[in-house]
């Protein structure tokens, strides 16, 4: 019976997903993309704090917004509004992209 | 043209590491073309339905709609890797003995080949639906038909290239060690997995980080090359991993291991009795 060998990994997948509630405090931060450039292409917030990035697309197309340094992805829909939490980021610079549109659409995002 | 052709190559990449993977895995099974081949269709059917509602999805679950999908479709392809690798224990030593005395094909009880199909469905689900999103945007773009087409052609054929090479080495374990060399990967592919699940997860403040980065190895090997891309889709190698991504690493890895071991046991019982 394959359901009795997989129940054990359901069951500890779900207890550790349960096991610790997420924090709530955190702080907005806006950024706009337009005809593929990331609006402003600046930002700075606060260090050594859960951050909440919201990301609003104007573009009629997609853009997948994606960092290394915050090991970050996340698909920003045509015309659509993304909420991404970073962080607690240690002081320093961590640039971001646009997947889709790399040439024009970069960014860095700076901790202090 | 390049562009392009970049973004499908790593995409391709990272899809067909798994799926060399697990074709290496069914090595001996009557039909597998079949199975893995309708897991690719699947998977790109899936990709371009997953493509089109985007935004759907992106709006679900207050704006973490993204993340859930990911992380579900993640752990979904965790949980059908280690009911295989779990099965394989169990059935691995019976096949390489099959094997090494017929020669090729192989039949040991049923396989479950269906988790397999899935797994490799979803791998292609995950990356493809980002390349055909890509793709509409450079329509959307003007980029011309034939830089599209040959983009496309030309980062398929260069993943899948090293997809097969990946293959081809595989092929070379002696046979004795085969299953139990796979075997492994799975399990290996499998913790990969489960890590970025949680990173999705972390990402829509689901799971605490737990440390948002544990260590630093950008610098030794970037996510962004292609040893480091190629050991991410393989066996979940991230220069910046959160604390939380490493535990489920571990916590998943574990728990195959041990069922390999509770289920995997040779058995000392009467001949016909499974």
């Amino acid at each position: 019976m394959p359901s009795i060998r997989i129940a054990p990994l359901i069951l500890a997948s779900g207890l550790l997903l349960g096991a610790f509630p997420a924090a709530a405090e955190d702080t907005d931060f806006q950024l706009v993309i337009r005809e593929h450039k990331f609006v402003p292409a600046e930002i700075t917030v606060p260090a050594r704090k859960k951050i909440k990035l919201v990301i609003e697309n104007q573009d009629a197309t997609a853009e997948e917004f994606e960092s290394h340094e915050l090991n970050r992805e996340k698909v920003v829909p045509p015309k659509g509004k993304i909420t991404i939490f970073v962080g607690p980021l240690e002081p320093g610079r961590y640039p971001f992209f646009g997947e889709f549109h790399k040439e024009t659409a970069k960014g860095v995002l700076i901790a202090k | 043209m390049l562009a392009i052709a970049i973004l499908v190559f790593r995409e391709v990449l990272e899809a067909a590491l798994v799926v060399s993977v697990v074709f290496a895995a069914t090595r001996g099974v009557p039909g597998r073309e079949h199975w893995i081949g309708s897991g690719i269709a699947a998977g790109v059917l899936g990709s371009v339905a997953v493509a089109l509602s985007a935004g759907v999805i992106a709006d679900a679950a207050a704006g973490m709609g993204q993340e859930l999908f990911n992380a579900v479709v993640l752990f979904a392809a965790v949980v059908m890797i280690a009911w295989h690798a779990i099965w394989m224990a169990t059935h691995g030593r019976q096949l390489s003995l099959q094997l090494q005395a017929l020669g090729s094909e192989v039949s040991v009880g049923h396989r479950p080949l269906v988790a397999l199909l899935l797994v490799v469905a979803l791998a292609v689900l995950r990356e493809g639906s980002e390349v055909v999103l890509f793709l509409f945007a450079q329509v959307a773009g003007g980029s011309g038909w034939v830089d599209i087409a040959s983009g496309i052609a030309l980062g398929v054929a260069g993943g899948c290239a090293i997809g097969f090479a990946l293959y081809f080495g595989l092929l070379r374990i002696p046979i004795r060690h085969f299953f139990t060399a796979t075997n492994w990967l799975l399990l290996l592919l499998a913790a990969g997995m489960a890590s970025q699940g949680a990173r999705f997860l972390v990402q829509a403040d689901l799971l605490p980080s737990l440390g948002p980065r544990l260590w630093d190895t950008s610098m030794v090997l970037s996510d962004r090359s292609l040893l480091g891309q190629t050991l991410h889709a393989l066996i979940g190698y991230d220069a910046r991993p959160a604390g939380v991504q490493v535990l489920f690493y571990v916590v998943t890895g574990a728990l195959i291991v041990i069922g390999m071991r509770l289920w995997g046991k040779p058995r000392r019982r009467v001949p016909g009795a499974h």
